[in-house]
């Protein structure tokens, strides 16, 4: 067999190619970073809240220069009916100090930056340049890639896919056992402007202080759930939308934002905001569900690509889980390059990292989270009978006296449809999975 | 709320789109044709595909999100073929 190009291709500058890129390179490894957009970043979007405490040993003090928007020291869990809205709220002012906890970022920024780590680090960055299929030796082991580049073959050692959500790399190489519509959400999002003035007196926070609200009932007939965060001199409003729900019900997802944002609840937080940017991407929502096998002869899969994304209702991350993952897989990568093994003996080290650390930890214990947090009752069900309950709790209905808060429940849950069955079991679902 | 409300078209100018001369989305109008559910029309979040008056789909490609949103949620085998567009083309979110 001659001689590959390279030790490692790494096919996608994201926050899991970038963070792949720079442990390969930083072991002396040679490394490609193949990134098919004109600048990394430039094909990304998600909500806007990254937990970057992942790059502390990678890149101490990442704070100091990373380009965030805001430190998110506000934190809003709300549920919407119509006409009613249920605010959890929660702030703190730790988590305005370092090493902070989540920060609102544009990807372009976030992932451009990441990638410049991977290029001081000794990793060479190829733009402009999409990967059209693998290169695989007679027994399938991966020995490559093939770009859209004249001459654009490039032979590797070891291939890390951090090609996103579509992952065409790993369905070509049946990492995958099958796609199915109802393990992705579809995430759209309006960027728009506003004056930080504005922003900071609406949200009540300062200086670099911001707020992540998460929203569930707001996405009309369709399931999923909404949020809204503050940027700069930004803002972030937009839906995440289970897909065959969205192909089903007849309403587009611009209008589904759009009525987000005339609720009497969301309305005056955004008014007079105005569009910057529209936007969509999709997500693997599914979590264990739909992984695929991350580890093959010659290639791992790390991040989106790998479906290594949590959608746990409260916790909604994959930034996190894409850097880690892309760390992870290239540590195996460099162990299976020195000893001179690539097959999937080789590079076991990366499953093995994945499952002791919060990679696979999180998503096993919340594997059943996702599927709760879209099903019917949780969305259609749950938000009025919870805000009906709220409501007569509050509201004062003299001369009649305060009826008890039991009989209260049990009346908004027969008026609701819920049965007391079924309410017990998505109760203990959600006891199990995020208790 | 005198909020001004934006044309569709409006909304899509806000992104920028580096757009190849060759379509990186195929659909096959025969086997559209008898297609009654049309998920790809409702759920495409740049609104690429619109039914035409005598039951076929018409698409754009040049606006597209490359979310891959129109081929997962269609269950016509071969309706829509769609890969990436060629290198540094296509959509581009922008950096602050």
């Amino acid at each position: 067999m001659s001689t590959p190009d390279v030790d490692v291709v790494v096919v996608g500058a994201g926050p899991a190619g970038s963070c792949a890129a720079i442990v390969a390179a930083r072991a002396g490894l040679s490394v490609v970073l193949l990134e098919r957009g004109p600048f990394p970043g430039s094909k990304n979007m998600y909500g806007g809240v990254v937990y970057p405490r992942i790059l502390d040993g990678l890149i101490p003090n990442w704070w100091e220069e990373a380009p965030i928007q805001r430190w998110v020291t506000r934190r809003s869990t709300m549920l919407l009916t119509d006409t009613q809205a249920l605010t959890v709220d929660f702030r703190s002012e730790a988590w305005g100090q370092p090493p902070y906890n989540g920060a609102t970022a544009f990807r372009p920024d976030w992932d451009h930056w990441l990638a410049s780590h991977a290029e001081a680090a000794g990793a060479q960055l190829l733009t402009d340049t999409t990967v059209v299929g693998l290169l695989r030796d007679a027994g399938g082991a991966v020995t490559g890639v093939r770009t859209d580049r004249p001459d654009g073959d490039l032979t590797a050692r070891v291939v890390i896919a951090c090609d996103g959500v579509n992952s065409f790399l790993a369905k070509e190489a049946g990492l995958y056992e099958h796609t199915d519509a109802k393990h992705f959400t579809l995430g759209v999002k309006e960027t728009l402007a506003l004056p930080k003035e504005v922003i900071d007196e609406r949200f009540a926070v300062r200086e670099r202080h911001g707020v992540d609200i998460e929203i569930l009932g707001g996405t009309g007939k369709v399931n999923g759930g909404g949020f809204l965060y503050t940027g700069l001199d930004t803002l972030a409003v937009g839906v995440v939308l289970k897909l065959p729900k969205l192909a089903a019900q007849q309403q587009r997802p611009e209008q589904i934002i759009a009525g987000l944002k005339q609720h009497p609840a969301i309305a005056p937080l955004v008014q007079g905001a105005e569009l910057k940017e529209y936007s969509a991407h999709l997500i693997p929502e599914a979590g264990l569900t739909m992984m695929p096998k991350m580890t093959m002869p010659g290639m791992l899969v790390a991040g989106d690509a790998a479906a290594l994304c949590l959608a746990a209702g409260i916790w909604l991350e994959g930034v996190n889980f894409a850097m880690a993952s892309g760390m992870y897989a290239a540590e195996a990568a460099v162990e299976a390059v020195q000893k001179g093994d690539t097959s999937a003996t080789g590079l076991a080290g990366y499953q093995r990292r994945l499952s002791d650390t919060f990679v696979l930890k999180d998503h096993r214990k919340l594997r059943r989270a996702p599927e709760l947090v879209l099903s019917d009752r949780v969305q259609h069900l749950y938000p009025t009978m919870v805000a009906n309950v709220v409501e007569r709790m509050f509201h004062v209905d003299n001369p009649n006296p305060k009826p008890g808060v039991r009989r209260i429940l049990d009346q908004e849950r027969r008026k609701a449809g819920v049965r007391r069955r079924d309410l017990l079991r998505d109760g203990w679902t959600g006891f199990r999975s995020f208790g | 709320m005198n909020d001004h409300i934006i044309s569709f078209q409006e909304r899509m100018d806000t992104a920028e789109f580096r757009v190849h001369h060759q379509a990186h989305i195929v659909v096959d109008g025969k086997v559209c044709a008898d297609c009654s559910t049309r998920e790809c029309v409702i759920a495409c979040p740049a609104n690429l595909f619109v039914p035409t008056s005598d039951g076929g789909i018409v698409f754009n490609y040049e606006q597209c999100f490359e979310c891959g949103t129109c081929y997962i949620v269609c269950n016509r085998e071969g309706a829509i073929s769609w890969h990436y567009p060629e290198g540094g083309h296509g959509v581009v979110f922008r950096r602050t």
